[in-house]
């Protein structure tokens, strides 16, 4: 079943048709074939990624903006890594632990 | 997949997760308006995960709940008809009208068939000249191009056995709608990522400034969820509205302008009503006086009967997020997906199904991998 606004990312492998509108490319989605409606993505090139719904091509894949939020996990992790390392017992020669 | 695998990575969402608890001194309340949204977060666990600090709404955007009864009883009356193929997609299919399904079980009422894509039903049509190949043309902004775009094929074409029964939503205008409730205790919305590809947001800054509420564009996968979340979750914590977009590598500020185009080719704004909600105005798209012949209401004579609504059923409080799904005595009882009474428990994208499928689901994107 097709969730109705399901829709997925897939690399556009070869163009079949320029034409409007009957535009058409063949759009890989792991390792799966299929034939896809390019009209409202004619400037989309072979090896690029679009967002495909109810068998046509909705987006083209912004690659930048899709490592922005990854980045920001990234950010986290270094954060909570931070975190972490001030958290560790440090016995320093001198010091007593706990106080300021 | 690429640009799927990366965002549902466990360990991030657990990030993302433990950020939002942190950064919220308060509990919230967030509508995440797309069913497909509300499977996301069931199915991953989120909902549980942020329990006491972000209450989620469950908004109306399953286009097949939403879809009145009176087209659905159309289409069951137009599948009767011997030189008809009524198609469109599975889900809308199984939802029960006044008095049957179209399809009912493995069994058919009629002559119905399922497609992938409405240009799946222009290739029939090429097929079976002699028959009348109708598409039942449900679903929000992200799908209208698509059928839009199987008019204009069909019109190059010259098919003169195309027709499209159109039941198409748009979602902004069910927004300002829920919005306008008084009785509303959301306070920031998460927007439909698809359908934000075809619309861009532009349009929602109207919104956000009229009603003094965030609007974040959010993606499916867990960590686009959880990442909305907390966009929506910094901003009231702040006490700040504007709309934001969590979704760039699918959405642009004005949207896909071909698709825009192609959807303004075909179809034009009119009030619908919503089931649940009653006349949206401005929440339907029919098709242009141009394309007319096209229209299976202008093609095909129906006697509507009186519509029966089932009485116990309370998917219009479901769909407009005044109940959860368990919240009905009906739930999980008599109404099942296997024998539903109402669209959002037959829908992929309902509210009920997702609860039924999901409710006692112990494995979550945050504990486990979450591949689907």
């Amino acid at each position: 079943m097709t969730p109705m606004c399901l829709a997925i990312p897939g690399k556009v492998i070869k163009w079949i048709e320029r034409e409007s509108p009957f535009a058409t490319a063949t759009v890989e989605f792991g390792g799966v074939r299929r034939r896809v409606s390019m009209d409202c993505v004619p400037e989309a090139d072979e090896g690029e990624y679009v967002i495909v719904h109810a068998g046509i091509a909705i987006s083209r894949i912004d690659r930048s903006e899709a490592m922005r939020v990854l980045e920001t996990l990234e950010e986290l992790e270094l954060a909570e890594l931070r975190e972490s390392v001030d958290d560790l017992p440090i016995d320093r020669p001198g010091t007593v632990r706990g106080t300021p | 997949m690429k640009y799927l695998d990366e965002y549902r990575d466990p360990a991030g969402c657990r990030r993302l997760a433990k950020e939002i608890r942190t950064t919220a001194t308060r509990s919230w309340t967030i509508m995440e308006v797309c069913g497909g949204q509300t499977h996301g977060l069931l199915r991953h666990g989120i909902d549980r995960e942020l329990d006491g600090v972000v209450r989620l709404i469950h908004g109306p955007g399953c286009p097949v709940c939403v879809t009145p009864l009176e087209s659905i009883d159309f289409a069951l009356d137009l599948a009767r008809r011997q030189d008809v193929l009524l198609t469109s997609f599975g889900d809308m299919l199984r939802v029960p009208g006044s008095r049957q399904r179209l399809l009912e079980g493995r069994g058919e009422t009629g002559n119905v068939g399922i497609v992938y894509s409405p240009l799946d039903a222009i290739r029939l049509a090429e097929e079976q000249p002699d028959r009348q190949i109708v598409f039942f043309a449900v679903g929000f902004e992200t799908t209208a191009p698509a059928t839009a775009l199987a008019v204009r094929r069909a019109a190059e074409l010259g098919l003169d056995n195309f027709s499209l029964l159109v039941a198409h939503v748009c979602v902004l205008p069910a927004m300002e709608t829920l919005a306008a409730n008084p009785n509303s205790s959301v306070q920031g919305f998460l927007a439909a990522g698809h359908v934000c590809t075809v619309t861009g947001h532009a349009c929602y800054e109207e919104f956000v400034s009229r009603f003094r509420l965030p609007v974040v564009v959010t993606g499916f996968e867990p960590i686009d969820l959880l990442a909305g979340i907390l966009q929506c979750v910094e901003q009231l914590e702040r006490g700040e509205a504007s709309v934001a977009n969590c979704y760039g590598r699918s959405v642009r500020t004005d949207g896909n302008t071909h698709a825009v185009e192609l959807m303004g080719e075909v179809y034009e704004v009119c009030d619908r009503p919503w089931r649940g909600f009653g006349v949206v105005p401005g929440g339907g798209l029919k098709l242009r006086p141009k394309y007319a012949s096209f229209d299976a209401t202008e093609r095909f004579d129906f006697n509507s009967l009186p519509i029966v609504e089932p009485k116990e059923c309370r998917s219009g409080e479901v769909l407009s997020g005044q109940i959860k799904p368990t919240d009905c005595e009906c739930f999980g009882t008599r109404c099942t997906p296997e024998s539903p009474m109402g669209a959002p428990m037959v829908s992929t994208e309902g509210a009920c199904s997702a609860y039924y499928q999901y409710g006692a689901a112990e494995s979550t994107a945050l504990t486990e991998g979450a591949k689907s």
